[in-house]
């Protein structure tokens, strides 16, 4: 008995989350309502947004909320349609089909999560569009197979506008397909509650970092690309939680990700040691 | 170098050779005798100084030269950043203020003030600086190197050196210090009240605004614990104890509610106890009330016009919007809280110079006054003195970019040195193009068919997953590995993946006066036949001319932008490249490696047409100056990940370009009229 029989697909199975307990969110507009919308009305969902303002928590906590199994895919620049539909795998003598993770998302009824789709290349975003319009259907041209999506099954897209660059940008036939949010840094006393919920620490330290995190959010394109999102400012909450000192904690995990130029860094040490 | 000191004798030819002193009838005995007695390493560092200003401007060279000569023996090791002070106040206000900043700089060194080696020079921490004022709040500040500290409540001042503090941290720390200070000043309302009544009952106003700068720094050191308790406490820690006489004053001003008009009060207090010796506090910067709010009083004519026009441009889209009444603007001054701003204020309908504007506005005055938001008629708003030419001057000769240019002689930069403009790109005769498509047709196809092949061509990848084909070869092998009882590999096929090019080139183009005739036909014709093989291959170009006339005047003419299609009208510009002025090339690298920087594309690559040695108006730039600006635009482009070829037409042989294209690759063409031959098989084998 060969053991490599049995051990390849099990590998390579796409993972369905079922989220059992609520993922914390904290809402800042109308996207809660128009989500389930959409969801209600089978329409595909765009979120637009810079790095670490909770776009894929929102989607974890939709999820949640709709009670539907999650499937994410993490995109980036070698990304095939083959990644996503599916492909035929050799498993000792025969060929084993072997579903992509937007295939089994549509035979599931889930949502399928595809995170900073720009960074997919260009040609596998088209593979989306029948599920996007009217048809809701996955042709799978390698099986000759067209599933048609459940009304469970819902896509979700995110991409950040921030990256100003020409090829990065989706294509206006893409884009006109989804129903669109826009997410930003929420404002200082919603982001303080987060970050002093998520990270675990006391809601004078909560808003330090909060006022730091919108520091470094002026210097963009002034020596950063992007400034410090609500996720960073949880990680430096938890190193806090943990015991560090506040200024070792945002120096690790806010200022050193943040920039590698030496000015920036030096100044973004003395907005630390500015705020705390 | 010899250790002999120099004779007075020979110091004077060498000061006439420089600054040629006998057409000015002047006489260089005078510096020359005093520089005798120096060590000859001194003497031939001023000697250097007077030459590098000498090639600026005669006059400068002369101040330099006599100054240096009065004051080198007390300067020492500080001569060079002495000079390089006096050469960068030239750049920027002439030759009275280099007068000044020479003076102060010796004045501050005699002080003492540069007696430790621990130091921090301006330029060193700038960068730093600039960032960090950048992410506070508040309207942006520019930073600048000047004999004091103070603020005009749009660009921020600090001394060229700091020494005060026994270690450099400190001295760092001093400089944060001092500019969190001045910024706090714009912040915090130092300039929202008018102090002259109140200065003008003085009997000198100098000491009274050291007071009043003084009980400012106390208020604003407060404020800023408020909101950055670090900053605050960092400041603290600098300055150590307030005086015992002083601190109940301090702990006064410290009060939230505190506001410049406390400070003007006690001010007014002190006048009548009668004000002893100011104490010294090296954090805290002057304070220049009367300049700061004039400039305040100009900004804010022009920001109450922008508001104005924004909100009338917005009620003429639709008349129930603006005025107090509507709902989408809230009352914008909230009463009884004139001093808070918040920046986040609601002007989120208005277009964000709009919204910066009121931002700034609500600033200065702590609130926008109603007679902004009342609504005054589509277009009927008035001008405010001074507003009107303030555009007119921005629209007419505000360059589009302005670029640091690299002294060599100084090794340092010349901040914000060389203006560049944009210009519109001559149209020449499109016959001209079509001519030379049909005179060189031949040629055209062969190129076109021997780039068709370099096009992004697909290779197969063996072993996938999947693709398109079986992967014979991997098959045998799992086929092998079966029979063997091995565990096989389940990559058996073969993906054909088409490889892109990805490549971006910037054509940059000389058209500097000498290129005129044969030369200028060589470049636009090299470039039709460019424009047609890379259109073979697909990649991304464009193509701008260069030329100028003075630093003041670099202009850049897009003939094809990287968006622009290879059409009738971008053939017209390229027939259109005419033999202008002078070729400064640094700042036309500069800006073009920025333009193509921005291209998304894995590979970059500049390649530069010239006719010969960077040169401008003036002797400045031509010779060494020139060519080592370009080798560091260059060797900048480089660290951009930006590849640079240059291409230059050159009959007499030219052994100055190693030195300046030593970053890149170049290749020399004694013949303009081989040029369109050439240019296409270079270009070939650049990217093939």
């Amino acid at each position: 008995m060969n053991p490599a029989r049995n051990s390849a697909p099990r590998a390579l199975a796409t993972p369905l989350v079922h989220l059992a307990s609520e993922p914390y969110y904290h809402a800042t507009g109308d996207e809660l309502e128009v989500f389930a919308s959409a969801a209600k009305s089978g329409l595909p969902v765009m979120l637009k947004g810079p790095t670490g303002c909770g776009k894929t928590r929102f989607v974890e906590h939709m999820a949640w909320r709709l009670q539907r199994p999650l499937v994410t895919v993490a995109c980036h620049d070698d990304l095939t349609t083959a990644d996503l539909v599916g492909r035929y795998l050799i498993v000792g003598d025969e060929t084993v089909w072997m579903d992509g993770p937007l295939t089994a998302a549509v035979r599931a009824g889930a949502i399928c999560y595809l995170d900073e789709i720009v960074e997919a290349r260009k040609d596998t975003t088209v593979v989306i569009h029948p599920l996007t319009d009217s048809r809701r259907a996955l042709p799978v041209e390698k099986r000759g197979e067209y599933i048609e999506a459940p009304p469970d099954f819902m896509l979700v897209i995110s991409y950040n506008p921030g990256y100003q660059s020409v090829l990065k940008e989706m294509k206006p036939s893409t884009r006109q397909r989804f129903v669109a949010l826009d997410f930003d840094y929420p404002e200082a006393a919603i982001e303080a509650r987060i970050v002093a919920h998520e990270g675990g620490v006391d809601d004078d330290t909560a808003r330090k970092l909060v006022k730091l995190g919108g520091l470094t959010r002026k210097l963009k394109g002034a020596g950063l690309d992007e400034g410090a999102g609500t996720r960073l400012l949880v990680h430096a909450a938890q190193l806090i939680a943990s015991g560090m000192s506040p200024a070792i904690a945002c120096t690790a995990a806010i200022a050193r990700p943040l920039a590698d130029e030496t000015d920036t860094r030096d100044a973004l040490d003395d907005l630390i040691r500015a705020v705390f | 170098m010899s250790e002999r000191k120099l004779f007075a004798h020979e110091l004077e030819v060498r000061l006439d050779e420089l600054l040629l002193l006998s057409l000015r009838q002047r006489s260089a005995a005078e510096p020359a005798a005093l520089l005798e007695t120096l060590p000859r390493e001194l003497q031939e560092r001023v000697l250097h100084w007077a030459g590098v200003a000498a090639q600026t401007s005669d006059d400068l060279g002369w101040l330099i030269a006599s100054r240096a000569a009065e004051q080198a023996a007390s300067l020492g090791a500080q001569l060079d950043d002495w000079a390089r002070a006096g050469l960068d106040a030239y750049d920027h206000s002439g030759l009275a203020a280099t007068r000044r900043a020479l003076n102060d700089f010796a004045a501050a060194h005699r002080a003492g003030a540069f007696e430790s080696q621990e130091g921090v020079a301006f330029g060193a921490i700038e960068g730093r600086l600039s960032r960090f004022l950048h992410a506070l709040e508040g309207r942006p500040l520019k930073l600048a190197s000047g004999a004091r500290a103070w603020t005009d409540s749009e660009t921020l001042w600090l001394p060229e050196r700091l020494d005060a503090a026994p270690d450099a941290a400190g001295n760092r720390r001093l400089y944060k210090a001092i500019a969190a200070l001045l910024w706090a000043q714009t912040r915090f309302g130092s300039f929202n009240i008018d102090p002259e009544p109140e200065l003008a009952q003085w009997p000198a106003p100098e000491p009274a605004l050291r007071w009043f700068a003084l009980f400012e720094a106390m208020r604003l050191e407060a404020c800023i614990a408020r909101e950055l308790p670090g900053l605050a406490a960092d400041i603290a820690g600098l300055r150590g104890p307030w005086p015992a006489q002083l601190a109940a004053t301090a702990a006064a001003l410290a009060r939230p509610q505190a506001s410049a008009a406390d400070s003007l009060a006690c001010l007014a207090e002190l006048r009548r106890v009668g004000a002893g010796e100011t104490p010294n506090f090296p954090h805290v910067g002057a304070l220049d009330p009367l300049a700061a709010r004039r400039v305040r009083a100009v900004r804010i004519a022009r920001d109450t016009a922008t508001l104005r026009q924004a909100l009338n441009l917005l009620r003429a889209v639709d008349p129930s919007a603006g005025g107090q009444d509507h709902p989408d603007y809230p009352p914008l001054a909230a009463e009884g809280q004139t001093q808070h701003v918040d920046p986040q204020a609601e002007f989120v309908a208005l277009p964000p110079p709009a919204r910066a504007a009121a931002r700034s506005l609500q600033q200065d005055l702590g609130e926008i006054p109603p007679e902004v938001l009342q609504a005054a008629g589509p277009g009927a708003w008035a001008p405010v003195d001074g507003v009107d030419s303030y555009a007119a001057v921005t629209v007419t000769t505000q360059p589009d970019a302005f670029y640091d240019e690299w002294d060599y002689r100084r090794a340092a930069w010349r901040h914000g040195w060389c203006h560049l403009y944009e210009m519109k790109a001559p149209v020449g005769d499109h016959a001209w193009v079509d001519e030379v498509r049909t005179r060189h047709a031949h040629l055209i196809r062969s190129i076109r068919r021997r780039f068709e092949a370099l096009r992004g061509e697909d290779k197969p990848q063996r072993r996938q997953f999947d693709g398109e084909e079986i992967d014979l070869d991997a098959q045998v092998e799992a086929r092998a590995d079966r029979k063997s009882g091995t565990e096989p590999s389940p990559r058996l096929f073969i993906h054909r993946r088409r490889i892109e090019r990805s490549l971006a080139v910037m054509f940059m183009v000389d058209m500097s006066g000498s290129t005129k005739g044969w030369v200028n036909d060589a470049e636009r014709e090299s470039l039709v036949l460019l424009c047609e093989a890379i259109e073979a291959l697909g990649d991304s170009y464009a193509i701008y001319g260069f030329s100028g006339w003075t630093r003041t005047h670099c202009d850049i003419y897009p003939v094809k932008r990287f968006s622009d299609r290879y059409d009738a009208a971008t053939r017209s510009r390229i027939a259109g490249i005419e033999a202008k002025d002078y070729t400064r090339m640094g700042v036309a690298v500069r800006h073009l490696t920025g333009l193509l920087a921005r291209q998304n594309t894995r590979h970059k690559l500049l390649v530069t047409l010239s006719d010969g040695r960077p040169d401008d108006y003036g002797d400045e730039y031509r010779g060494r100056y020139g060519i080592e600006d370009t080798r560091r635009a260059l060797l900048e482009a480089r660290e951009k990940g930006i590849r640079s070829y240059c291409v230059t037409i050159d009959r007499h042989g030219a052994d100055y370009l190693p030195q300046l294209y030593g970053p890149a690759h170049y290749a020399v063409i004694d013949d303009a009229k081989k040029l369109p031959q050439k240019i296409a098989e270079i270009y070939r084998k650049l990217t093939g």
